[in-house]
């Protein structure tokens, strides 16, 4: 695929250009921390007409992790712990995973939940198993690998969040007020296009499944703003994502895991929007296998997060923002991680 | 580790602990003594030890040369010294080397002394190399950040982000095939290019912390402002998209052959000049020095600026 023709500069211009004959102030959420970079790195909103607004929302896994689960990791001193490299430098209460690291803790970083398998052949292993439906069917993968080969040393710290159900607690918020949302590219690709049908019958919007070239989120912006008067859910990315999503991904994901509330840091709970391991593969959930609890760490009470998770103020309208809270020293959970939205404002919007 | 990741925090570690104490003002690789003679070090601990496109050994040489001619010097010696993990294989040792001997004849550098330990089994991860290196200036030669003015150019010498790429690939097996290779190099003979045939006024290979961290570096040197443009950047297309994958930007990744070169006025020819020459065939003008702004920014493609920030340390790949 020619990843160019996404990036072509004069098309794009000048389907923004056509957007300025919009007039109305509109303002859609960009749900994925993907597409909060994107659009970072791009310049995107500010190219945009003033009149279109887009907000950040929840999508970004490492920050809806509660912290604590660093430290209740960095005490399995005896295992090695695998993780994706995002969750390195979160800070736990005392230290991050990689203050840990460089104490003595085997702490690694894989690109696959195959390579954390791969490396409890000879090692009690963990892997750091956070994500949303994207990575979930890997995770999922990895377990019913495990159970084949009778692997007693791997085993997940299941921590999959799924994006419908936050996105129904978060419209449910009668102060959030936006017009459309940008559907994230990746987890659609699993998902397919039904999950989100709820969403224009209960709240009266629309939704468009969008890619992360800037061609793609000019396109998914240009098809809410003519698709105002009849909400329904679009797919702009459909030379990735089928209306179906991906079956033989969703059959693994039933396979192990089931739906459970989840906690969302910044947010609180959200009922069936988390997935634990099936009691089935328990051999396999670090949670039982090592007794791991999570609880919410104290946040800090000038962090306004949860409010910019929740779309409705946007980072630099934090008191902590760039001062106190940076990527290097960071606060809240936005900051913490590179897909986070107040990072992604930090690196590209100020 | 984020302390020799060769980004804001490496650099200050080295001001906060090194420069203090031994009271050196200059946070340069290399320094000129009595104004002809230029002495460099440098350590060598690359994991994995071979890699496509070179080794520890033509590293630890093309390193040792690329900090030398940064200012203008003639590379000429080299010693070396080796610690080495019990039972590390001697084919692979012949191995190594042996391509520090051909890369160092490649860059008409001698190899002239070293030393040798050999430590217990896991006190070190297989071998690491340490180098001095001496090389000499010629008269005439002044190279220096503080003679860079507005208007004056950026150049790199061929595609970013290379030599990261390629130990990415290795050390994770992430299975690329063919696998990308390092652009590991030396490059006198590019430097020799630019003194002859523009006004040259400061060069740094791009190593770790790329080409992002060391504009940034210069402009705080310097107060100088830079933009940066975009559309003009070498990236070869295997890199661009294991960047997109991995949430990596070629900016800040490594380079072990690439340099950037300010330069004033320069012969019109300079780029198919450099384009002949095979360490340089994909040179480009990626931006200039300006008094518009202040700090390093980017020009998108979309013609928007946006702000290149010094990373406070590696970047690390993400989740999705």
């Amino acid at each position: 695929m020619n990843w160019n023709r996404f990036r072509q500069p004069d098309l794009i211009l000048k389907l923004i250009g056509d957007l300025t004959e919009y007039k109305k102030q509109v303002k859609f959420m960009e749900v994925c921390g993907s597409h909060t970079m994107a659009i970072g790195h791009w310049g995107l909103r500010k190219l945009l007409p003033e009149n279109i607004i887009l907000i950040s929302g929840p999508g970004c896994p490492v920050c809806v992790t509660p912290a604590t689960i660093i430290d209740s990791l960095i005490k399995l001193k005896s295992v090695t712990i695998t993780t994706f490299g995002d969750l390195m430098r979160v800070p736990g209460s005392h230290q991050n995973l990689e203050q840990a690291r460089a104490q003595g803790c085997d702490i690694r970083i894989v690109f696959s939940p195959m390579d954390a398998l791969k490396i409890s052949q000879d090692r009690e292993t963990i892997f750091i198993g956070l994500g949303f439906e994207t990575t979930i069917p890997g995770i999922a993968f990895s377990i019913v690998n495990a159970a084949k080969n009778n692997n007693q040393n791997f085993s997940v710290l299941s921590l999959g969040k799924l994006i419908p159900p936050a996105l129904d607690a978060l419209l449910d918020d009668k102060d959030l007020k936006v017009d459309g949302l940008i559907l994230p590219g990746h987890v659609s690709t699993i998902i397919g296009m039904m999950p989100y049908e709820f969403i224009p019958y209960k709240f009266g919007i629309g939704g468009v499944i969008t890619g992360f070239e800037p061609l793609d989120i000019v396109l998914g912006v240009k098809t809410l703003i003519e698709n105002l008067d009849h909400p329904r859910i679009m797919n702009e990315y459909s030379r990735v994502v089928r209306p179906e999503g991906n079956q033989i991904a969703l059959d693994l994901i039933s396979e192990v895991f089931e739906i459970t509330h989840a906690q969302w840091r910044g947010i609180g709970e959200i009922p069936d929007s988390g997935l634990k391991i099936k009691s089935k593969y328990a051999d396999f959930d670090a949670f039982r296998k090592y007794d791991i609890k999570t609880s919410d760490l104290e946040e800090n009470p000038l962090c306004l997060c949860g409010n910019v998770l929740k779309g409705k103020i946007l980072p630099p309208e934090c008191p902590l923002f760039a001062k106190t809270c940076t990527p290097d020293y960071p606060i809240g959970p936005c900051m913490v991680s590179s897909e986070g939205s107040c990072a992604a404002y930090y690196k590209y919007e100020r | 580790m984020s302390h020799g990741s060769g980004a804001a925090l490496t650099r200050q570690l080295i001001k906060e602990v090194f420069a203090g104490e031994f009271r050196i003002s200059t946070l340069d690789d290399a320094v000129c003594i009595d104004g002809s003679l230029t002495v460099t070090t440098d350590a060598y601990v690359v994991n994995p030890i071979f890699f496509p496109g070179g080794d520890i050994g033509k590293l630890s040489i093309t390193g040792t040369v690329n900090d030398l001619c940064m200012n203008g010097s003639r590379p000429a010696y080299i010693l070396a010294s080796f610690i080495l993990e019990e039972g590390f294989a001697i084919d692979q040792l012949h191995s190594i080397v042996s391509s520090m001997q051909s890369t160092a004849e490649e860059a008409g550098v001698q190899i002239i002394a070293g030393d040798t330990k050999v430590v217990e089994k896991g006190r070190c991860d297989g071998l690491y190399i340490t180098t001095a290196g001496i090389g000499f200036l010629p008269g005439g030669i002044h190279l220096d950040a503080g003679k860079i003015r507005s208007g004056d150019k950026i150049i790199v010498n061929g595609t970013l982000g290379d030599h990261a790429i390629a130990i990415i690939n290795a050390r994770q097996q992430l299975g690329l095939t063919p696998a990308p290779e390092s652009d590991c190099a030396p490059l006198h003979e590019v430097i020799r290019i630019l003194l002859q045939n523009t006004n040259l006024k400061f060069a740094r290979d791009a190593t770790r912390g790329g080409v992002a961290t060391i504009l940034n570096e210069i402009c705080d040197d310097t107060g100088l402002g830079i933009i940066i443009d975009e559309s003009s950047l070498p990236v070869k297309y295997s890199t661009r998209v294991l960047c997109d994958m991995l949430g990596l930007d070629p900016l800040y990744l490594a380079n072990e052959g690439k340099l950037i070169a300010f330069i004033g006025e320069a012969n019109d020819d300079l780029l198919s000049l450099l384009k002949t020459y095979k360490y340089s065939y994909e040179a480009a003008v990626i931006g200039q020095c300006t008094n518009e702004v202040k700090g390093v920014f980017l020009r998108t493609i979309l013609g928007r600026l946006r702000p290149l920030l010094m990373l406070a340390s590696d970047p690390l790949p993400r989740i999705c």
